[in-house]
């Protein structure tokens, strides 16, 4: 995506926190990171063995992976396997389990920050978004526990019998991350898959996958448990042709699918009757969809809610 | 209906009577079922014909469109059959794509020169009379509808009618309180909505789709199934009657492609569907980029769940009616029965013998419980179903009982030694076919309810609460029915889980799907 790269990009005077370090004045060398995909809780490579070189904003460059269709495949059965369990967790633990992840955000809120500024935010703006993020994930963690009060409930029939609709996680899901958002969109994104129970497969912004893998790094560490939240990198146009088709993922965030993508993907999803959430048809894929209370959206959780209505006779 | 209770036994024999004159003169093809009975079984019933005159069907139909009945641009029209004669009951218009697009404009300028600029409380007092005018005309509705569609007077009088009038009653007190649905939120309509609506529930799915598309202040263009068009032209009349604005509610007859034309016009905001999975996904597929919201129903294989403690007689009758209620073209029907090993002999004997009552025949009586098949394709249908779980190696039965000579019908029938891989264990039927499989435990009749494409409904029978609430709580299955079945209210979400479809209609989660909130 490349946002704000040539505009505000290499900012004369800032001190640039990602820079092509080389060792020529006896600094220390940097340790560079490998970004990996993130499959089951665990850091694979692309089993096709390919990366795409990433050129970053102030410099160097990152060789991000390529994931194939097996990795998807393996995503997917990561996610399937993680599925019940995670449907499972109380709403309240699902919260806790959400805020802690936001409490690790905040310990690398340094490296999120740089991650956006290879990526061509300004420091001040990337520090911002980093905020913004974790505030979001919080917003998200305290949704779980109050989703059935405010989406299911009881209804008055007319017979005599007690009836009640109580919102149920979809199952695995597909998150196509905004584009133009690489963390705050892609926050908001899978926080409300989460909150929901669901599980999530998510394809990282292709322009900007570096704030991506930092979370997978973060939720590692979390108490998400592996297979819940698997992140791919990689093309879009190449991958999603499968993701949409697999007929073991449920339902498809197309939210940050660009416009060329969208029919054919939609189609994909039909296939199996698959839930789609996507953008609203006027709205863009633009980072503001997202920021203040705006982006406090919840239509990506609710895309993939079932309700669940059950009646009982009422009688002695 | 009435799950609940225990079959109605009557006190003795009562004689047949010799059919009315007028019963004799209006169909005088359809032989009562209580003619299928010995004079002597305690269960052979007089004939209770509902008179067929209360329907006042004309001889042609037009589409209606903005407000009045016009003539379709190809000038063709089809044939509406009565599926308990195989007599014709009336001509409709054969409406095509430019019949679709005149609609649409309509509808598209009543949105938005009208009914997204009146009050919410004058739109919501439209509704209000809608209904009072559906009560008011229920018996010309229920016997239109019966004589249209073959399902039994007293499943039309009794269930889709008053169903159907009570929607529109409940949606209308929704029109000037949609702030209240999406707390926070500012609910809009999405404009046009485009509906098409199967031929099982004709006016009560065309109730399901309009009360709560116009209470949410969109204007609707319905496709009514070809089979069934009748109520929901009589629908267009009570529009007229209750002088609701021209172009708020559209109603065209007409093929598949019509249906199609509607989903796919770019003035169509918003497109609902309740049908097949196969035709739900072709709408998804023919709309996919165009940004329109969808919501589906489609089909259903539901498991109808009987527990070894489950009060049998209750279970039995919940069988019964999850089954054959409108001869079990329902698309939540409780189409396999899963009962467990300890009581499954004792269960099929009852549950046989219980079949063995089942008055099979004329829809207008009203002692009838199980009807006529909507149509010849859909007896082919169920035809072919059939055989294939007999050559499957399924065990099949079907009690004793003379079906009319005229007309479609098909026995109840009931398949014992299914299993899962079974065509009938895995397809929807759409008719009085029960494919029974058994269970040990608890875990292996959620496994096994669970193993199918659908998920619309699910019954459990058993008399412990706290495994009911564990069960339901498994089932992948929009709607679960404990210790009932086939109960349907507007105060409730009705809706599937995987390929039965998405969204639900019912309730508030009803209305928000033909709001948008910006």
């Amino acid at each position: 995506m490349g946002k704000k790269s040539g505009k505000k990009g290499a900012g004369k005077g800032e001190s640039p926190l990602i820079t092509a370090v080389t060792a020529t004045d006896g600094a220390r060398l940097e340790i560079r990171r490998t970004p990996k995909l993130y499959i089951g809780g665990a850091f694979p490579r692309s089993e096709s063995g390919r990366t795409d070189v990433l050129q970053l904003a102030r410099g160097g460059s990152a060789n991000v992976a390529r994931a194939s269709r097996k990795d998807l495949r393996e995503a997917v059965k990561a996610a399937r396997s993680a599925a019940p369990g995670w449907a499972a967790r109380n709403a309240s633990l699902r919260g806790q389990i959400l805020y802690r992840v936001a409490e690790l955000m905040e310990g690398r809120a340094a490296q999120f920050r740089d991650d956006l500024i290879a990526h061509g935010y300004g420091k001040s703006e990337a520090t911002e978004e980093v905020a913004a993020s974790i505030d979001r994930l919080v917003w998200f963690a305290g949704w779980p526990d109050k989703i059935p009060a405010v989406l299911g409930g009881t209804s008055p029939v007319a017979s005599s019998h007690f009836v009640f609709t109580i919102p149920e996680p979809t199952g695995v899901v597909a998150i196509v991350a905004p584009e133009s958002s690489p963390l705050l969109g892609l926050v908001t994104r899978l926080a409300g898959v989460l909150a929901g129970g669901n599980v999530a497969i998510l394809l990282a912004s292709e322009g900007a996958p570096l704030p991506a893998v930092t979370l997978a790094e973060t939720l590692a560490v979390s108490d998400v448990p592996g297979g819940v939240v698997n992140i791919l990198t990689g093309r879009r146009s190449e991958l999603m042709p499968h993701l949409t088709r697999h007929a073991d993922i449920d339902g498809v965030d197309l939210w940050g699918c660009p416009d060329d993508l969208l029919a054919d993907a939609e189609r994909g999803a039909a296939e199996h009757v698959a839930r789609v959430a996507r953008r609203q048809h006027d709205e863009k894929d633009r980072a503001s969809a997202f920021q203040g209370e705006r982006g406090e959206r919840i239509d990506g959780m609710t895309a993939f809610l079932e309700m669940k209505t059950v009646w009982h006779p009422i009688g002695s | 209906m009435s799950s609940e209770q225990p079959p109605k036994r009557p006190e003795r024999a009562v004689k047949r009577a010799a059919p009315s004159a007028l019963t004799a003169a209006a169909a005088p093809a359809v032989s009562h079922v209580a003619s299928a009975l010995a004079a002597s079984s305690p269960w052979a019933y007089s004939p209770a014909p509902e008179s067929k005159e209360l329907a006042l069907i004309r001889p042609r139909y037009g589409l209606f469109i903005d407000g009045q009945e016009r003539a379709p641009v190809s000038g063709e029209v089809v044939v509406t059959y009565n599926p308990a004669t195989e007599e014709p009951l009336a001509e409709v218009a054969k409406g095509g794509a430019e019949d679709a697009d005149r609609a649409i404009t309509a509808a598209d300028r009543a949105h938005r020169k009208v009914w997204s600029k009146m009050e919410p409380r004058e739109r919501a007092k439209y509704l209000y009379r809608i209904s009072r005018i559906m009560q008011e005309r229920s018996r010309e509705f229920a016997v239109t509808e019966t004589l249209d569609s073959g399902k039994p007077i007293r499943e039309s009088r009794d269930v889709d009618v008053p169903l159907a009038a009570a929607h529109f009653w409940y949606y209308a007190g929704w029109a000037d309180k949609l702030q209240y649905a999406v707390p926070g939120r500012r609910p809009e309509s999405h404009g046009v909505v485009g509906q098409v609506i199967p031929w099982n529930f004709p006016l009560l799915m065309l109730a399901w789709k309009i009360a709560p598309a116009l209470a949410a202040g969109n204007t609707v263009v319905l496709k009514p199934a070809s089979t069934t068009p009748l109520t929901a032209l009589l629908f267009a009349e009570v529009c007229q009657q209750a002088d609701l604005p021209p172009g708020v509610v559209n109603i065209i007859t007409g093929p598949g492609e019509m249906g199609m034309a509607i989903a796919t016009d770019p003035r169509v905001a918003k497109v609902a569907f309740t049908g097949s999975t196969s035709v739900g996904i072709k709408i998804a597929q023919g709309i996919a980029g165009q940004g329109k919201a969808l919501t589906l129903e489609l089909g259903g294989k539901a498991a109808n769940i009987v527990f070894e403690d489950a009060a049998l007689d209750q279970a039995v009758e919940g069988v019964i009616n999850g089954i054959f209620f409108n001869q079990g073209e329902v698309c939540c029907a409780g189409s396999r029965l899963l009962v467990q090993e300890s009581i499954a002999e004792e269960f099929i004997a009852r549950l046989k013998e219980r079949m063995t009552t089942l008055r099979v025949g004329d829809p207008m009586d009203k002692n009838t419980d199980v009807g006529a098949i909507n149509s010849r394709a859909q007896m082919e249908t169920i035809g072919e179903l059939v055989a294939s779980g007999v050559a499957e190696g399924a065990k099949l039965w079907q009690p004793e009982c003379v079906l009319p000579t005229r007309g479609w019908f098909y026995k109840p029938t009931l398949f014992t030694g299914v299993a899962q891989s079974h065509r009938i264990a895995r397809e929807e039927i759409f008719g009085p076919v029960l494919s029974t499989i058994t269970f040990r435990t608890v875990d292996e009749a959620i496994e096994k309810a669970n193993n199918t494409a659908y998920g619309l409904s699910a019954g459990i029978w058993t008399e412990k609460g706290s495994r009911i609430l564990q069960v339901a709580a498994q089932l992948k299955a929009g709607v679960v029915w404990a210790n009932t079945f086939n109960r349907f209210d507007p105060t409730a979400p009705f809706g599937g889980y995987k390929e039965s479809g998405y969204g639900r209609e019912g309730g508030l989660q009803g209305l928000s799907a033909y709001l948008r909130s910006s």
